[in-house]
């Protein structure tokens, strides 16, 4: 069961130490603000992802079991 | 095809016109509205009967139904049309949309402007017997062009504050009151009603399978207004109806702000039903057909387009409150050709970083419309980043102040 | 166990909690005006900024049970535990007590943020600015006899470098000023 990184874009205020700490996943645009590459996290960045999330100064970023994120389109 | 006009018709009339209403087995209206290929006249396009489904499988009778009248896209006005001319129509939409859904409340959310749509509403509402009445209310949406997003809606019933919020959980899932809530476009609700009375082959034998509708059309034409449209028709069709084009026109603006130029020679002849659009890559979204005249500047039509999108934007998440103004303002400076030696290069790498950064789809809104533009006025904006223009330009208002 | 063993511990760990109270609190507003250089990201920051935290929740533990365990101050564990309630130096150890709990508050909103949510944690951690003058209070006010240089030293380097980030971070404005901002008014929408 795989995991998805994402993002309360609302929350986040562009801190960027997801960023930091995961640049495999997370780049940030122009202004800061992250963009996360679709899909699921792979096993070897588990950890940091996790990291990534705890770190957030305004817990923006959470994981989300893939059978959870249902598409409703 | 009929022009709308306002003369919101009584609840005697509307019986004698269409009939009682029917009793359907919640089920059954469902399945009826499933196979009929209805789609959400709001933009969005979300099959109804699914969207039905979905509310009535998680009610347990504390549903919601918000019937959305905020229209918010400024060159659309065939929702309050709709509401001020037959508001009983919409009323019976809502009453169907709660019975199916296992709602009791109904909410009608009508955009402050619209005070004639308002007025309708209300007065035909108190022509219903008292438990109808009892189940109703109207709140008014306030002006803004997100206001009418679905979970905007729901966040300024629960809490005063028309702004989209992070989902999920979406409105069908937690909404009003924490309870599923179907937010329903008013002229979705309105047609449900129409297939409840004459059943689903009535609206899937027209318009090549995708019913009727309502267009708005304005621009480049004698006579912009509302229409009621079979959707096997085509665009000329619908220019036709609004009295002809005014002078040549040189692009179409399809589906509002939301939506994205086309070629006007293109798609003259082609029918406006969602299937046909889709396999153009077009889609007629709200319904808004606008015509920009062949003497005003595609560039400059973008640009005012750009600044009110940007200024509409509810400033909740970083890409959109940076990332809307940077695009509205380099695509002003190349309107008024003195662009800057990067800013056609800048706008490409920013739309790219700006689809589905939001909370909300605002800015992949704005995205599609500027990128259509850069498509289709290619050679505009060629020139405007050299310092020169292709049009005589007279600058065309383009519902904007 | 040695009474003059025990009373060094106490002052000495007194002393390095008061220290790196200073440091979390500096960090903490460097952590808040985003600051970073190419060789020192923000996780640094942070990661710092937490770890010098719970570090000084070891010292306060020696710092507590020493004073408490040791038979010279006559303190009980009542007056550690229930602020303003000591024999000795009541309202100055008292602040002691109070700064412990406030720090305890913050670490643990801190530590168990998803459950409590990023609203309540913020509010409870701008006790922060309560909590560090209580600490340097407490430490001036109960700090034993003779004034020593170096000791006066220290307490100047601590407020001297919370004062100038404090000054540093009132002088900017907060990065996520735009959010504060009343947004534009709607345009008048005329149709054509």
């Amino acid at each position: 069961m795989g995991e998805m990184l994402q993002v309360d874009r609302i929350r986040c205020d562009g801190h960027g130490l997801c960023a930091e700490l995961l640049p495999e996943l997370i780049s940030l645009d122009d202004w800061g603000y992250p963009i996360v590459k679709s899909g699921p996290v792979p096993e070897h960045l588990s950890e940091l992802a996790r990291r990534a999330v705890d770190d957030c100064p305004v817990l923006a970023l959470r994981l989300a079991s893939m059978t959870a994120v249902t598409l409703k389109r | 095809m009929e022009l709308i006009g306002p003369s919101g018709e009584s609840l005697a009339a509307h019986r004698q016109r269409l009939g009682p209403l029917p009793a359907l087995p919640s089920g059954e209206l469902i399945a009826e509205l499933e196979s009929s290929g209805l789609l959400g006249r709001g933009g969005a396009g979300f099959p109804v009967g699914r969207k039905w489904r979905a509310v009535a499988e998680r009610s347990s009778g504390r549903a919601v139904v918000l019937a959305n009248g905020a229209e918010g896209e400024p060159l659309s006005r065939k929702d309050r049309s709709l509401m001020a001319a037959r508001p009983h129509l919409v009323i019976d939409g809502a009453l169907l949309a709660a019975q199916a859904v296992g709602a009791d409340d109904i909410i009608f959310y009508i955009g402050a402007e619209h005070r004639a749509a308002d007025a309708a509403i209300r007065h035909a509402l108190a022509e219903r017997p008292a438990d109808i009445r009892g189940r109703a209310q109207i709140v008014t949406a306030p002006t803004g062009y997100v206001s009418g997003e679905e979970s905007a809606a729901v966040h300024f019933v629960n809490a005063g504050d028309a702004r989209p919020t992070t989902t999920p959980p979406r409105p069908f899932e937690r909404g009003v009151g924490g309870r599923p809530t179907l937010v329903q476009n008013v002229e979705s609700l309105a047609l449900a009603a129409l297939i409840a009375r004459r059943g689903r082959d009535w609206y899937t034998d027209k318009g090549r399978r995708g019913g009727i509708g309502m267009i708005t059309v304005s621009g480049a034409v004698n006579r912009a207004g509302v229409q009621e449209v079979d959707f096997g028709s085509t665009m000329g069709d619908a220019a036709a109806a609004a009295g002809g084009l005014r002078g040549d026109a040189q692009a179409v603006l399809l589906g509002g702000y939301f939506g994205g130029w086309a070629d006007v020679d293109e798609q003259w002849g082609l029918p406006l039903d969602p299937r046909s659009m889709r396999a153009r890559g077009l889609a007629l979204g709200c319904g808004v057909i606008h015509f920009l005249s062949a003497d005003s500047c595609g560039v400059e039509a973008t640009t005012r387009i750009m600044a009110y999108l940007a200024s509409q934007s509810a400033r909740q998440c970083g890409p959109c409150v940076f990332g809307l103004p940077a695009i509205a303002e380099a695509t002003q400076r190349l309107a008024t050709r003195s662009p800057q030696k990067d800013d056609l290069d800048r706008i490409v790498r920013w739309s790219g970083q700006l689809v589905g950064r939001g909370a909300c789809h605002h800015p992949d809104g704005a995205v599609g419309l500027i990128r259509s533009a850069l498509q289709l006025f290619a050679d505009d904006f060629a020139q405007h980043q050299r310092r020169r223009c292709l049009s005589v330009s007279r600058p065309e208002r383009v519902a904007v102040a | 166990m040695n009474d003059t063993l025990l009373w060094y511990a106490t002052r000495g760990a007194g002393v390095v909690s008061l220290v790196l109270l200073t440091g979390v609190v500096v960090l903490g507003i460097v952590s808040a005006m985003r600051w970073q250089t190419a060789s020192w990201p923000r996780f640094l920051t942070t990661g710092f900024h937490r770890n010098l935290a719970l570090t000084t929740l070891i010292f306060l533990a020696i710092h507590v049970v020493t004073a408490v365990v040791d038979p010279f101050t006559a303190l009980g564990w009542g007056a550690a535990l229930v602020p303003f309630t000591s024999p000795y130096r009541r309202f100055w150890l008292g602040l002691g007590v109070v700064g412990i709990y406030l720090l305890l508050a913050i670490v643990l909103t801190s530590l168990l943020r998803p459950i409590f949510g990023p609203r309540v944690w913020r509010l409870v951690h701008w006790l922060a600015y309560a909590m560090w003058p209580v600490a340097l209070i407490h430490s001036i006010g109960t700090g034993t006899d003779p004034r020593f240089l170096w000791m006066l030293a220290i307490e100047a380097v601590c407020v001297g470098s919370v004062v100038v980030a404090i000054a540093w971070r009132v002088s900017r404005a907060a990065p996520t000023a735009w959010r504060q901002l009343p947004a534009p008014a709607p345009q008048v929408k005329k149709w054509s």
